[in-house]
């Protein structure tokens, strides 16, 4: 029973990192870049939401619509300002950008909201759900996490795969200037990824923190980094691969502390990261692209 | 492999940048510093940002009412005190560079760090300059392992002993489970000890689970192995911000032993929007207890109440304390401010061996020469939101 209830938990929380990680994915696969900054977007999305419901005292399902739209708009100036200008620099360039902006927003985070650690309030409301007699506990937040991850994922690969933006995407994705030349507006469609990575971000905050209701300037950075190897470990730029990525990453994580050590799960979850890269180096669903000479 | 360069080369830019702040002080303070022999120069340091930043805060104000009580009444020897705090964030690097920055103001003996790691490394400076150190709650081994460093409060190790005897002497429980942060010194030290101690008491470790600081938000497998193993006492000798993950959690599993901790579960209190009913019953062994009715007590925390308008912690008890232990070893000692850094070590470290101490954070303190306190645990327990004595 107990490992059924772990297996719950390491689905769980492998849902959050897909939502992250599927962040990461879309625009690495898109803009060719990985945006650091995104889980300090995660933990700015959780300071919004915890100061309309904590401080202002609104309806929780409010917080989480402002906070998808701020974090949206957050997404999209930040991208304006700090990588677009940088569009035809080297890719090392946007990367220690990227890490500047990262640095930034959580100073900012200090800054306006203090350093001491803040205690969420869960948004979700749903009970928990008592199996087996209520040795099988599954939180309310997981209740809502799990469907939510996969719904996400489907409405994504729909939206890229069927509508018109989506495939301006997938044609910036495979060869930049031959969508120009097709008449892909490649600016607004990386602005556009940027605004759907970080309405994700938003979504990722509000079920994290009500799952692990701690919230300081630098919450979002280890989440960030564990979406980050989820998504390379899935495959990064491949939407479904996110998702696959993450659910493993939650599951390896949770059970090899559960029955190996809780000590060393964080480095038995990278050496499974490892092992997967030696055998499939692009990842589990990855595309093997030849480099055009 | 290439984020770990950017972040290495961003680090030494940083680095260089703080050396370049650090030059830029120095001209402009060195010529007001110690040197005048007028004043006694106190340094500190401690968080005052960053995830430890309530135990810096606390540190910071604690010290402060003491100095101000110390001034007001004439001084040490009828010099006054200077007093300078830096915060360190609990990095070993930034402490580091806090104390180059006290010691470009003139600082001749440091009350810091605050927490353990910055304390360690600021160990090493202190040794080197023969500068007297005193550390108010920088518990480790490590902090004190020269002779010219003592503690305010207990080592780790003496909180695992304290606290496996506490829980044994009072038939608490007989199977503890134990959650500790494998990744921490101050943690892991206190269950070394706890775990040693254990072997003659009479209860059991029946779960030993740890964490480290990169996954400290799920801790439903440690909370579910404790509860399957049927402990009916859980031993965290961790910080405050993880054990309100872990009452949250273990409340939504609906597993309700008895949580017993050390001085980091202090400042739980304070955590904002955290449900205070879920630390309610929640126990912890510390040397300060703001409800003790003696009149020390009484009196600090009116005036840390009035001037900051907050409740101390066991951290800022701590630092009046040692500002005070400061003042009393220069009175033995005969220290005089227009005396070397290191003439006012050498003074002052064997001075406070000889000095018997009554404080907030204990009564009749008295130091080894390993630089060690020897005082009283009390343990306190969390009742209708604040901290009670324990009886």
């Amino acid at each position: 029973m107990s490992f059924l209830s772990y297996l719950i938990k390491g689905i769980s929380l492998g849902s959050v990192y897909s939502i992250i990680a599927l962040g990461y994915t879309m625009v690495y696969g898109i803009a060719k870049m990985l945006n650091f900054a995104h889980g300090d977007i995660i933990m700015i999305g959780g300071f919004v939401i915890f100061t309309i419901t904590s401080t202002l005292g609104l309806n929780p399902f409010l917080a989480v619509l402002l906070s998808i739209l701020l974090c949206t708009l957050l997404g999209v100036v930040i991208e304006r300002i700090a990588y677009k200008p940088l569009r035809n620099a080297t890719s090392l360039a946007v990367l220690i950008t990227a890490i500047g902006v990262s640095y930034f927003l959580q100073n900012i985070a200090l800054l306006i909201f203090g350093a001491d650690t803040k205690s969420f309030t869960s948004v979700i409301t749903v009970p928990p759900l008592k199996l087996v007699g209520g040795n099988l506990a599954i939180s309310g937040e997981t209740l809502v996490t799990i469907p939510l991850c996969i719904i996400i994922m489907v409405a994504l690969t729909t939206f890229v795969k069927k509508s018109k933006t989506g495939r301006g995407m997938t044609a910036v994705s495979e060869d930049k200037e031959a969508a120009i030349l097709m008449g892909v507006n490649v600016n607004r469609t990386i602005t556009i990824t940027f605004a759907i990575g970080s309405a994700l971000a938003a979504v990722a905050s509000a079920l994290m923190f009500s799952s692990y209701p701690s919230l300081s300037s630098t919450s979002g950075a280890m989440p960030g980094i564990k979406a980050f190897v989820a998504a390379v470990f899935g495959g990064i730029g491949s939407i479904p691969g996110a998702m696959i990525g993450g659910i493993l990453l939650g599951v390896i994580e949770i059970l090899s502390r559960a029955y190996i050590s809780s000590q060393l799960a964080d480095a038995i979850v990278f050496f499974v990261l490892i092992l997967v890269l030696l055998v499939k180096p692009t990842g589990i669903l990855g595309k093997k692209i030849q480099e055009k000479v | 492999m290439k984020m770990k360069k950017v972040l290495g080369l961003i680090l030494t830019v940083s680095l260089a940048a703080a050396g370049l702040a650090a030059c830029g002080t120095q001209g402009s303070t060195v010529s007001k510093g110690g040197a005048t022999g007028d004043k006694f120069y106190i340094g500190a340091m401690g968080p005052l940002t960053g995830s430890n930043a309530v135990y810096g805060q606390h540190v910071k104000d604690g010290a402060e009412i003491a100095v101000k009580e110390i001034n007001a009444a004439g001084g040490i020897n009828g010099k006054q005190i200077e007093f300078k705090y830096e915060d360190d964030e609990h990095d070993p690097e930034k402490a580091v560079n806090a104390y180059n920055n006290l010691k470009d103001w003139g600082m001749q003996l440091l009350m810091g760090a605050v927490t353990s790691g910055p304390s360690v490394a600021v160990a090493e400076e202190t040794k080197n300059d023969s500068m007297f150190q005193i550390t108010p709650s920088g518990s480790s081994q490590d902090v004190i392992k020269y002779d010219n460093a003592f503690q305010v409060c207990f080592t780790d190790p003496n909180q695992g002993v304290a606290s496996a005897k506490y829980i044994s002497n009072q038939k608490l429980a007989s199977k503890v489970a134990v959650i500790y942060d494998s990744s921490d010194v101050y943690s892991s030290g206190i269950y070394a000890k706890f775990a040693e101690e254990a072997k003659n008491s009479n209860f059991e470790i029946v779960a030993a689970e740890a964490f480290t600081s990169d996954s400290k938000s799920d801790f439903s497998v440690q909370l579910q192995k404790a509860k399957d193993s049927g402990a009916e006492l859980v031993f965290l000798p961790i910080y405050y911000q993880e054990t309100t993950l872990i009452l949250t959690q273990a409340n939504d599993m609906g597993f309700d032993p008895i949580f017993f901790g050390c001085d980091g579960l202090d400042g739980i209190l304070g955590v904002k929007n955290f449900d205070k009913a879920l630390a309610e019953g929640v126990m912890l062994l510390t040397p300060f207890a703001a409800d003790a009715p003696d009149e020390k007590t009484q009196n600090f925390v009116k005036q840390f109440k009035e001037t900051y308008g907050e409740i101390p912690n066991q951290f800022g008890a701590d630092a009046y304390d040692a500002i005070y232990i400061i003042k009393a070893a220069i009175e033995t000692a005969g220290v005089t401010p227009d005396m070397s850094t290191s003439e006012i070590c050498d003074a002052l470290k064997s001075a406070i061996t000889k000095i018997t101490y009554d404080g907030v954070t204990g009564a009749g303190m008295t130091w080894a020469p390993t630089g060690e306190v020897n005082k009283e645990p009390r343990a306190v327990i969390i009742k209708n939101g604040t901290y009670q004595l324990f009886e």
